[in-house]
């Protein structure tokens, strides 16, 4: 059953429409196996990219499809439902995109901008590091400068697309300590001296690889530097704040597959004679489930709206992330709990949810780091 | 190449499909409107000779207004334009007067090749695209799962029972294909907002010098004279092994031209 959307545009409702049917017939029936298998689909963005799919937010000048936030979180929403992976995917390279869309030179963005967002190439995030996670102004990678431009040595961890991305958007040390010596840098894949861990073996998300990035004297030219030196970190958290948008719509993606699926098991399954849903103990909880979904998605939607009409959003960013992911854990049990132990097995997808909802918590700050985003404000006075 | 590919508007075979009972035509109301799922094979195969050889691809399709949804798919998916033919005379045509319609169309329009899908999933006739050669005077070229044009010749593989058939003809002609041709394209969203801006010329009967004593339910050959729905899937055939099960399973799948 489809979401019923309000949304801008008619052209709008066609990229939801092209993004429901690619979803329905070429990324949901293989999630399952794929997970399994431990596979990474490539082709998928492959298709996603020629499909325009893989630029959404970003200008039309560079080849991108000028969608507002509204529009794409949506998109990155019916991703996810479909398999995480993708829609996690699609959001983390949307991500990796953003610092040299955001802050890079004309001359750059010219350069670069067209092939990250064009569809033929998948980007990854390197923040964190094995001793540098919700700390992330400690990170350790340094980009010394040189006469050449810069060499970089360190670790990077918990790389989504680590070792299959085409590009790497690096924060690494580039003066001393603590986030204003930080420096954003560009760096293709391919060179000398970068290689990559074994990919982590995660209790979902399974076809996605998670590696280390190892940066072992890789040189790079001067012109890889995005925004200026020291404006590393500032960079890295506003990309942040859209890439928490990203992953409050995937958590409410995947709440809802988990719910359209426990719903449907619901209505169908009779046991003392009476479909499950007639029970008020089960009614009630799918419910509550029902309601917690539409608040997150109300709530990932305002945030995208007010980033859209160009107004501070990072709070409200923080508050989506944090509220989206926790319902989306709370409510892929429960759709575990409704289907009882067809649940628990792999002939039903809630068993996936569940696992796939625990990194949502996680991931672009855990949601502790998001409490303390919002306490903070709350400190300040605004936080709305 | 001047390539005109015909589409047509079909309800969604994943939904419950209707006869309307006061003059048991389709009830088109019923269920959501979709591309005929071979007609994306069609408009692949078009789009496909015309990157490899040049020239322009036009969409034909005959329907209610509502079959603009259909033509935007096929425009979106690279087609350069389209004309729709579209009046409510036409309601009710049967095959015979659907062919003459869409005939006339060409005519007007012009073509070096027309291409269609071998049948579409609501009326599965499947005559369409024999009975348009005939009309225009032009070779027919069905079934195919292959089709190569090399100037003014075309040729195709014609799927048959035993394998296929080679056919040659020259252009103009008209082409049917199967669905082992190709695998169509999505559209990209590029594509669907490119397609919003492509020209489509809607045609009444008039504009098309179509008769109107030709087409309609009233000048249908055919008559649909009674519809019933279809009954519930009966219970299969229980074969029981007795040493023989495996010639009894083969001696089902040939009865049902499977082997």
């Amino acid at each position: 059953m489809s979401v019923d959307r309000i949304l801008p545009t008619p052209e709008a409702h066609d990229l939801l429409d092209l993004v429901r049917e690619l979803a329905a017939k070429e990324i949901a029936p293989r999630a399952a196996a794929d997970e399994a298998a431990g596979r990474f689909p490539r082709d998928l963005f492959t298709l996603l990219g020629s499909s325009g799919i893989l630029g959404l937010p970003y200008a039309e000048e560079y080849g991108g499809a000028g969608q507002p936030y509204e529009v794409y979180l949506q998109v990155i929403e019916e991703l996810a439902g479909a398999w995480l992976a993708v829609g996690l995917g699609v959001s983390v390279h949307t991500l990796s995109c953003f610092p040299v869309s955001a802050y890079g030179g004309a001359a750059q963005r010219a350069e670069l901008l067209p092939s990250l967002i064009g569809g033929e190439l998948l980007g990854a995030y390197c923040l964190s590091e094995p001793q540098s996670g919700s700390d992330a102004a400690a990170l350790a990678t340094r980009a010394e400068t040189d006469a050449d431009g810069y060499l970089v040595d360190g670790v990077k961890a918990w790389i989504t697309h680590g070792g299959v991305a085409d590009f790497y958007t690096l924060m690494a040390r580039t003066s001393g300590e603590g986030a204003r010596g930080v420096s954003c840098f560009h760096v293709p894949a391919g060179l000398d001296g970068l290689s990559f861990g074994v990919p982590e073996r995660k209790m979902g998300m399974r076809s996605s690889p998670t590696a280390q990035v190892r940066f072992d004297g890789v040189r790079l030219p001067p012109e890889s530097l995005i925004g200026s030196p020291g404006q590393g970190f500032r960079i890295a958290l506003a990309a942040l704040d859209g890439g928490r948008l990203g992953i409050a719509a995937c958590a409410v993606g995947v709440a809802q597959a988990a719910f359209d699926v426990a719903s449907a098991y619901a209505r169908e399954r009779r046991q003392f004679g009476s479909r499950l849903v007639d029970f008020q103990g089960l009614g009630f909880m799918l419910a509550d489930m029902a309601t917690s979904i539409a608040a997150a998605r109300a709530l990932y939607l305002e945030a995208a709206r007010l980033r859209d009409a160009g107004r501070s959003y990072g709070t409200r960013a923080a508050m989506a992330k944090l509220y989206a992911t926790d319902m989306c854990m709370k409510v892929t049990t429960d759709a575990v709990q409704v289907l009882g132990g067809y649940g628990y097995v792999e002939d039903f997808p809630v068993e996936r949810h569940m696992r796939e909802a625990k990194v949502l918590q996680i991931v672009e700050g855990t949601n502790q780091i998001q409490r303390l985003v919002i306490s903070r404000a709350v400190a300040r006075g605004n936080a709305q | 190449m001047n390539i005109v590919v015909c589409v047509k508007q079909v309800p969604d075979t994943a939904t419950e499909r209707k006869l309307r009972s006061d003059d048991k035509t389709l009830d088109r109301d019923a269920a959501d409107g979709v591309v005929n799922e071979l007609d994306e094979y069609a408009v692949e195969e078009a789009l496909r000779l015309k990157e490899a050889h040049g020239g322009e691809v036009t969409v034909l399709s005959m329907g209610p207004a509502k079959a603009t949804e259909t033509i935007r798919k096929a425009l979106a998916m690279g087609a350069d334009k389209a004309v729709h033919l579209s009046d409510d005379a036409l309601r009710g045509s049967d095959a015979l007067s659907t062919s003459y319609a869409l005939a006339e169309t060409l005519k007007k329009i012009g073509f070096d090749l027309v291409i269609l899908g071998s049948e579409s999933t609501d009326a599965r006739t499947g005559v369409l695209a024999a009975m348009l050669a005939e009309r225009l005077g032009t070779p027919q070229l069905t079934l195919a799962n292959k089709v190569e044009v090399d100037g003014s010749a075309i040729a195709i593989q014609r799927v048959t029972d035993y394998g296929y058939d080679k056919v040659e003809a020259s252009l103009p002609a008209v082409v049917s294909v199967v669905e082992k041709i190709n695998e169509p394209r999505y559209p990209s969203f590029k594509g669907i907002m490119a397609a919003k801006k492509k020209p489509v010329e809607t045609l009444a009967i008039g504009d098309a010098e179509i008769s109107a004593d030709q087409v309609g339910l009233a000048s249908a050959w055919s008559e649909v004279v009674d519809f019933a729905a279809a009954p519930p899937r009966a219970a299969g055939t229980v074969v029981k092994d007795e040493g023989d099960g495996g010639v009894k399973a083969a001696e089902f799948l040939a009865s049902k031209k499977f082997v």
